[in-house]
């Protein structure tokens, strides 16, 4: 068993360990104390629930890689899907054909990376904290959604829509391997790449990374251009799932994406996290919120959890060095 | 004099542009400078200051806290289910219990900060998802209407002209200001919070109890989110659970704009009371212009971007590409 674990630290990484035991065990409890927990019923409204909020955390997680933070990730995504959902209805609405998807999407993904290479200039060059301009940004983004659709949601798209958002292939809800896809893609990014070293260099610390050369600035305004473009993702993937678009859609998971990266050890200081860790963290969630759902509690009593399991964690985290050190990656 | 403009740029500077701001809605509008406008500016802008000179404290002592807003929903509804088991009370009993509860919870998120050593905002993401879900699953969303009399009255408390009353929540924000000005201005207690935000490991070597700070300043914000939540209902005469949740956000970018430190050892009750009025007189203004309201947002919050660009930009260090002199503060 030791072996067992040895080796799976190795391949995963010490805090993905700890997190899987975590998982086991909410699976083990849920399923003992409710039957439908382990049916494949059960499983597809997880795979359905958790790709929205997983493509959220990825695109938080990058800019608190960076020690910064996106706070507009929700407001993205709603102004994104919009976009899809303007060019959708100029092109017919329920008729629009593929194409006009295809260009929608486009727009989509270029509005979204553009609103998060505006916040990252105002960041990088203006050295505004990133807290300040996300919120900024949060307001303006949510502000000029509420102006161009009035406060109402847009719907009336064509049918071909619900074969994404609802579609299975080969037994996998098509959102879960659209979330697969873009993990996989932002782990090779962050953990592989000369961009994904230069945002963790510039998260530990921005004045050494300036001086060894690395383009702090232009970095910097990449990294949220990319968190926008992945916010965009999310939100067209949403515009499909609920066949409506509304601006303010989702804004219960803005901490919650926070939370997920937190609890997949993630410094808060920037310059360590994985996305292993972080997609473990946020099964835990969604089983977490899932099993309590199947016991008969609501939504709320999951956030409520949620946020209790986080206090929990960090706290065993803290008071217990010795299995500190295969709970988290190397500290400063 | 001249200490005060070189040590209080940021203030200074939101003064000028909070007073040219005044001054053209007052050639451009003339509702503007009636005594019922600016009563009304202060009426319903006193409950985020009150707020905000709390959130100033925590700020100050390098922290952040984001479960405010939600604490103080908290406090108002176990407010008035107190009151109500004491049959009604009176202002004295309001006071104590919201100032009580308040307290208790800025004292919760301290203990895991202080006593944990969990970082500021991810112990208060934890404590506002825990807070939010148990208050929203303990009292399943249901609103309070049933208050005592002497909560929901009217009270005037002074007044700038015919039509011009100022209600009980502006000496509520008088208070709360000069209060927390004295706290950190004036008393030992005061520099040693702001020695604890500039330089922790500095000032707990020169003996300060620094977890002692801790929980004075989250317990300050405790105490304002208490009272803040107590006048609130003052305003709108009922407890909602979900009404406040949200308006951290707005408290806390208005806070910073004016000009304390996320990072923490800088920060003023004045600038926070101008970076709360700058975003309601923009509001204000745009209102009187005849602006549709649909804009607002989207006009505040590129308000707030120009500000914090504005406010960072140094045309000098831009162009020599030298380090950033403010980005990328660590959060406690």
């Amino acid at each position: 068993m030791s072996i067992f674990i040895e080796r799976l630290s190795r391949v995963f990484g010490r805090e993905v360990t700890g997190l899987l035991g975590l998982l086991a065990l909410t699976v083990v409890a849920f399923s003992l104390t409710s039957p439908q927990f382990l049916s494949i019923g059960n499983f597809d409204s997880i795979g359905f629930q958790l790709p929205d909020l997983g493509l959220l955390t990825l695109a938080m997680l990058a800019p608190i890689i960076a020690n910064g933070i996106n706070l507009a990730v929700i407001a993205t995504a709603n102004v994104s899907g919009l976009t899809l959902a303007w060019i959708l209805n100029m092109n017919g609405g329920p008729h629009a054909g593929v194409l006009a998807f295809a260009v929608g999407v486009t727009a989509a993904l270029a509005v979204g990376g553009a609103s998060g290479a505006a916040m990252g200039v105002v960041i990088a060059y203006f050295g505004a904290h990133p807290i300040l301009a996300s919120l900024a940004m949060m307001i303006f983004l949510k502000g000029l959604g509420e102006f161009l659709t009035r406060g109402g949601d847009i719907s009336g798209f064509p049918a071909f829509l619900g074969e994404i958002g609802h579609g299975v292939i080969l037994g996998v809800p098509v959102p879960m391997l659209v979330f697969a896809v873009a993990a996989t893609l932002w782990h090779v990014l962050l953990a592989r790449t000369r961009h994904g070293f230069a945002v963790a260099m510039i998260g530990s610390n921005p004045r050494a990374s300036e001086y060894s050369g690395i383009p702090v600035r232009r970095s910097l305004t990449l990294v949220y251009a990319l968190s926008g473009v992945m916010c965009a993702l999310a939100g067209i993937l949403m515009l499909t799932e609920f066949n409506s678009v509304r601006v303010g859609h989702g804004d219960a998971l803005l901490l919650v994406t926070v939370l997920a990266c937190f609890l997949g050890g993630v410094d808060p200081f920037g310059g360590f996290g994985r996305v292993a860790p972080v997609f473990v963290s946020l099964l835990i969630l969604q089983t977490l919120s899932s099993g309590l759902n199947l016991l008969g509690a609501n939504q709320h009593l999951s956030t409520a959890v949620w946020g209790l399991f986080l206090i929990a964690v960090m706290v065993f985290r803290s008071s217990t060095p010795t299995l500190r050190a295969r709970f988290e990656s190397v500290r400063k | 004099m001249r200490d005060y403009l070189r040590t209080h740029e940021g203030e200074v500077r939101l003064f000028v542009v909070l007073a040219a701001l005044t001054l053209y809605l007052a050639f451009a509008s003339p509702i503007f400078f009636t005594a019922g406008n600016l009563a009304s500016l202060l009426n319903n802008n006193a409950v985020n200051v009150i707020w905000a000179v709390g959130l100033l404290v925590v700020l100050i002592a390098g922290g952040i806290d984001i479960s405010f807003a939600v604490g103080a929903s908290v406090a108002q509804y176990l407010t008035a289910l107190a009151l109500h088991a004491v049959g009604g009370g009176d202002w004295l009993f309001g006071l104590l219990f919201a100032g009580a509860f308040g307290i208790a919870l800025g004292c919760i998120n301290a203990s895991l900060i202080a006593g944990f050593r969990i970082i500021s905002i991810v112990a208060t993401i934890a404590t506002f998802n825990a807070f939010f879900g148990l208050l929203m699953f303990t009292t399943s969303g249901k609103s309070i209407y049933d208050l005592p009399d002497w909560w929901t009255d009217r009270i005037a408390v002074g007044s700038l002209g015919a039509g011009g009353a100022l209600t009980l929540p502006v000496a509520g924000m008088v208070a709360a200001m000069a209060v927390t000005w004295f706290l950190i201005s004036r008393t030992t207690t005061g520099r040693q919070i702001y020695a604890f935000g500039d330089n922790p490991e500095g000032a707990r070597r020169a003996g300060v109890a620094t977890v002692k700070i801790q929980f004075i300043a989250y317990g300050w914000l405790g105490l304002m989110a208490g009272i803040g939540g107590l006048m609130q209902v003052n305003l709108a005469q009922e407890v909602v659970p979900n009404a406040l949740i949200g308006r951290e956000l707005d408290v806390l970018a208005a806070v910073v704009l004016g000009g304390a430190r996320l990072g923490g050892g800088r920060g003023s009750v004045f600038g926070c009371f101008l970076g709360v009025m700058l975003v309601a007189v923009v509001q204000n203004g745009l209102n009187l212009l005849g602006v549709s309201p649909y804009a607002f947002k989207m006009l505040i919050g590129l308000t707030i971007l120009a500000a914090i660009s504005l406010s960072n930009f140094e045309l000098g260090a831009l162009l020599a590409g030298g380090s950033r002199k403010h980005g990328h503060v660590d959060l406690h």
